[in-house]
């Protein structure tokens, strides 16, 4: 028989308001194996654990019930407690008095009597809790990031920093990302090119990291501190470490009408590519679908001129297998389509272009050589109308777009009507906003040197229609300051298209199974205090894959990341949960019920040899659980037909024990 | 195949083109439309107020019919359409609208929204196949640059019509490829011409088809066809100096089955 | 200002809209094709509803300018629908008691030889109960 001690907290007023705290403590005082109760007004402060410690001692308890807040809150602390006092840390149990009694009702009476039902329940259950102790695992000493954007590259050069081994996954030709393909950045308006190119080329030359590009994450089996992970490396029909990156193949191949991806579509490339000058790993790729030599066998050009030999026609995809401790999600956003938002006429018109494609309009190194210029005519536009908040902030039932604000767009949206106007102060231009959010550091000053110093004009209303006639766009508009429906002749349209999630994410969190939000951006463990970690133990997550972010608050994440993954990168063994799984061999009858459902493959068999009561012996195959792959998730206790699975911490009987005492 | 057909007010008299046409046109592809008997009219406009029910009965009555000769509905004139869908709409989803429809029509078994309403439009898409009005053609309009107009009823509201991508919608460019013309697409094809204003403000009016005309001209329109006579009405009577005609009457001459004019 | 929440309240059951959800861009004024006829802009009404400041609504000559062309209601990013507030608004402007806005004795001066009956119906229906 146990010894119990039982501890209910007023938690101020949040339990006491609702809850007769002493009623309870009373009430309890004559369940089975209670030999101590009491009451205090904060249990979780320092004085109300010395008293749980002074009862355990005095009382000679063995097992602790607290009455209090949800074990999520504090029940790691009371473990703690309890072993200060010379217990074992699972003989604590919590009675959620807080969140499942006192805060959803409203009647003293009801609650006191749900509180002592509860806390009769934490009772029954402890008198059968039995000490456990957790495991071990080894911890991989090398990190996994997933994506090559800034995020990724600035957690793996973090993690490197420190000395671990970190692969990058990039599932494009090169590492940059999106950045990449920036002309300035906000708001100091440093060259995009300038600060990423050299983090870029660090990545390259670490010699703690390997980057896989025109690489996918497969498969990732395992936990944390081992998940094995399966990288398809798809063939790029050029030997990597071959080919030096001269372009003699690019200028020669015959296939040159291929849409840019780099320049969004807007200029062409070849069948064989480098996507930009500063390229990392700088070699070449073929595009399967663009290539000849690849299609039907006919031509071979690049390949001829390759003074390296590097083109290899035959090449396949590559499958890598790897260990690692921890994994960074780092996968990024794209624009929305502008498809379902047509009136603004972006399939009608070449003019009306997203604020991506005008980074790449206003690059030096796009398709214009940074000439501001129609993509239609090519003529030097006067009248830029910039549209704020095209798919964001839209209600779902409106059928399209996103609920959530792009958090980018006010932003690169006064960097590009400012530059404009800086670099062509010929042009009139307009900005149309539903609000300006600018909230960061030079932030708001940045907006107002847009509209004060550089004359921009912002007017607060939507465009509503954009119509092209002859070489204009007419569009109109509501200025809701001045009370009027405005109608410009714009030579040049730019939508601030909403940004999501690049694609690959939500397949991505199901190998992980990391949680994501409606919205397919990764959900963090705490929206708070643990913004960067997956509530998958070992995934971490850096950059716009967990929400809209701009490259500041991006570059902080992905260090932020890059600290917790060392954090645990450092540790040689992890403690596990010795909540898992057993089997009991002699009821087992090796029917591999438990094992289909385990998402852990935690699960194996053994073929076991048995004493009969016969004397004789006899071989039977039986289940098998591995404790450092179990998540204690219960799914065997409930497939397996004859009750051989069990879970510790949560045996069958303590649950039944619960059930009894809340339904006596 | 038969449906039966809901012809409307307008296209008895002053658009009688419309209703012509699309009788001969469907018969050459097969379809028998079978018109409703005592089809009242559907009043024009959809009164969106989820309280108004008198002025949706005419519609429910065409449903009910509908419904129970278990073949789809179909409408050609928009104003119709966008009627009759919307009535359907708030058949299937408005309960209390429903139960006092009921009610008021005493209809045996009840109306709960089961017919199913195509436009002519929809009706060539999906129920004959673009493909197969190809195959029909017997005279191309090869060369003829076409522009449509869709105006507001065919297309809004999008959630319950259903019809087409509202702000790209391609049903009548794909008839008229179908028909070996070059459609002309252009920005304001899905704006409204003025509907009823013109008989309060015909200078708004004037305002709305004058933009509609000189957006489809600038695109290199010569000819503009539409499903709504309002809306022909309107661009007509503000001026077009192209000509405006229904789908069906282009239909017909290139299916060959214009045979004589009927205007009146 | 006196604010009639009773109105207010029989204005969105009948139009079935949630004026709340508006976020003011203002895209319906900007896409609403009859704008330039209005004393009172679609965002208004949504706005004016939603403080219930509806008399001025009621007593203006805007409630038979909207074309119910839904141009708005599609375009709007929350959902709001405009047309239908305005549509409720009118339609309890009309029911009151002698306040069609249009007549049979009307019709005579409209009517032209080219004049097709879905104008007057449709007129009809919009401007009278």
């Amino acid at each position: 028989m146990q010894r119990v001690g039982v501890f209910v907290c007023w938690c101020g007023s949040n339990i006491a308001g609702t809850v007769d705290v002493q009623a309870v403590s009373e009430a309890l005082k004559n369940e089975p194996g209670v030999v101590f109760s009491a009451n205090y007004q904060y249990m979780c402060s320092q004085a109300g654990q010395e008293m749980i410690k002074t009862a355990v001692k005095e009382h000679h308890l063995t097992g602790i019930v607290v009455c209090s807040c949800s074990p999520r809150m504090h029940e790691a602390t009371f473990r703690k407690t309890a072993v200060a006092a010379g217990l074992n840390p699972y003989m604590v149990e919590i009675a959620n008095i807080r969140e499942q009694c006192s805060w959803v009702h409203k009647d003293v009476t009801a609650g006191t009597e749900k509180a002592i039902i509860l806390g009769k329940a934490a009772i029954a259950k402890v008198n059968l809790n039995t000490p456990l102790t957790p495991g071990e695992s080894p911890v991989t000493k090398r990190a996994l990031v997933i994506g090559g954007g800034i995020a990724g590259i600035q957690t793996a050069l973090d993690i490197a920093d420190a000395g671990f081994p970190v692969d990058v996954v990039e599932k494009q030709p090169t590492i940059g990302g999106k950045m990449a393909q920036l002309d300035k950045t906000f708001p100091t308006l440093d060259c995009a090119a300038c600060i990423l190119t050299p983090k870029m080329v660090d990545v390259a030359q670490n010699d703690k990291i390997r980057i896989f590009s025109y690489s996918e994450v497969t498969d990732v089996r395992g936990f944390v501190g081992n998940f094995d992970v399966t990288i398809k490396k798809k063939a790029r029909f050029v030997k990597e470490d071959v080919c030096t990156g001269c372009g003699a193949c690019v200028e020669k191949c015959p296939m040159k009408k291929i849409p840019n991806e780099f320049n969004l579509g807007m200029d062409n490339r070849h069948a064989i590519y480098i996507p930009f000058a500063q390229a990392v790993p700088k070699v070449a790729t073929i595009d399967p679908d663009a290539c000849n030599m690849l299609k039907n066998g006919k031509c071979g050009i690049c390949s001829k001129v390759c003074a390296a030999g590097a083109i290899d026609y035959k090449q396949k995809d590559e499958i890598i297998e790897e260990t690692y401790g921890a994994i960074v999600v780092a996968t990024g956003f794209n624009p929305i389509s502008m498809e379902k938002f047509d009136e603004y006429a972006y399939s009608q018109s070449k003019d009306v272009i997203t604020s991506l494609e005008f980074e790449r309009l206003t690059n030096a190194a796009g398709p214009t050589a940074g000439m501001l210029v129609r993509p239609s005519d090519g003529k030097h536009p006067h009248t830029l109308v910039f549209v704020q908040c095209v798919g964001s902030r839209c209600e779902s039932c409106a059928e399209k777009g996103k609920e959530y604000c792009s958090k980018i767009c006010c932003m690169y949206t006064a960097k590009h009507a400012m530059l404009t106007r800086d670099k062509y102060p010929d042009t009139e231009v307009y900005v149309f906003y539903v609000d300006v959010r600018t909230p960061g550091k030079n932030f708001d000053e940045f907006y107002r040197r847009a509209v004060e110093e550089y004359g921009v004009k912002y007017v607060k209303g939507m465009v509503g229609k954009i119509v092209p006639e002859g070489d204009k766009l007419k569009v109109q508009a509501s200025d809701l300051i001045a009370n009027k429906q405005l109608h410009l002749d714009a030579d040049l349209v730019v939508l601030a298209a909403a940004i999501e999630p690049d694609h690959s994410a939500r397949p991505l969190a199901t190998m992980l199974t990391a949680s994501m939000d409606t919205n397919d951006f990764f959900t963090e463990a705490h929206p708070k205090l643990r913004p960067v970690e997956s509530p998958t133990a070992g995934v971490f997550l850096s950059g716009t894959c967990q929400g809209p972010k701009d490259i500041p608050e991006t570059v902080s994440q992905a260090g932020a990341a890059a600290s917790k993954v060392i954090g645990l990168l450092v540790k040689d063994k992890l403690t596990g949960n010795p909540c898992v799984a057993i089997a009991n061999e002699l009821t087992c009858n090796g029917c591999s019920s438990c094992e289909r459902v385990c998402p852990y493959g935690a699960i194996s068999y053994l073929d076991k040899e048995f004493r009969m009561p016969d004397r004789t012996t006899k071989i039977r195959r039986v289940a098998s659980v591995n404790p450092a792959v179990c998540q204690g998730c219960g799914a065997c206790t409930v497939a397996c037909p004859s009750g051989a699975m069990d879970l510790n911490g949560f045996m069958n009987n303590q649950i039944m024990a619960e059930v009894d005492a809340i339904c006596k | 195949m038969k449906v039966r057909y809901f012809p409307g007010c307008t296209l008895k008299n002053r658009a009688k083109d419309l209703d012509t046409y699309a009788y001969r046109s469907a018969e050459a592809l097969g379809i028998t439309p079978e018109e409703i008997e005592n089809w009242q009219c559907c009043g024009g406009v959809f009164t969106t107020a989820r309280d108004e029910v008198a002025t949706k009965l005419a519609s429910v009555r065409a449903l009910k019919d509908a419904s129970d000769s278990n073949l789809p509905l179909v409408t050609v004139c928009s104003a119709c359409h966008n009627v009759i869908k919307q009535t359907n709409h708030a058949m299937q989803t408005n309960k209390e609208f429903s139960d006092k429809v009921n009610r008021y029509l005493e209809a045996d078994g009840g109306y709960n929204g089961e017919a199913e309403v195509y436009h002519y439009l929809e009706m060539l898409r999906d129920l004959v196949g673009f493909e197969k009005v190809k195959e029909r053609v017997v005279n191309s309009l090869k060369g003829k640059k076409i522009a449509a107009y869709y105006g507001c009823l065919l297309l809004r509201p999008h959630k319950v019509m259903r019809m087409d991508d509202p702000e790209n919608p391609t049903v009548m460019e794909d008839l008229l490829r179908a028909l070996g013309a070059d459609a002309v697409v252009y920005a304001r094809r899905n704006e409204c011409c003025g509907g009823y204003i013109s008989v309060e403000s015909p200078d708004a009016a004037k305002k709305n088809a004058n933009a509609i005309l000189e957006n489809a001209k600038a695109a290199g329109a010569e000819m503009i066809i539409t499903a709504c006579p309002l809306c022909k009405y309107n661009l007509v009577k503000n001026g077009a100096d192209i000509p405006v005609v229904y789908f069906t009457e282009l239909l017909a001459e290139a299916l060959g089955v214009k045979g004589e004019p009927n205007e009146t | 200002m006196k604010h009639n929440n009773d109105l207010r309240e029989e204005i969105l059951r009948m139009s079935g809209v949630d004026t709340a959800k508006c976020m003011k861009c203002g895209k319906c004024s900007a896409t609403c094709p009859a704008y330039d006829e209005m004393e009172y802009h679609p965002h208004q009404f949504v706005g004016m509803v939603e403080i219930g400041e509806i008399e001025p609504l009621l007593s203006s000559e805007s409630l038979y300018k909207c074309l119910s062309c839904f141009a708005c209601v599609d375009r709007c990013p929350r959902g709001v629908a405009p047309a239908k507030v305005v549509e409720a608004v009118r339609l309890t402007a009309i029911r009151r008691q002698g306040a069609n806005h249009m007549t049979a004795n009307d019709v005579p001066l409209i009517l032209e030889t080219d004049t097709p009956p879905q104008l007057l119906v449709s007129a009809f229906r919009k401007y009278t109960k």
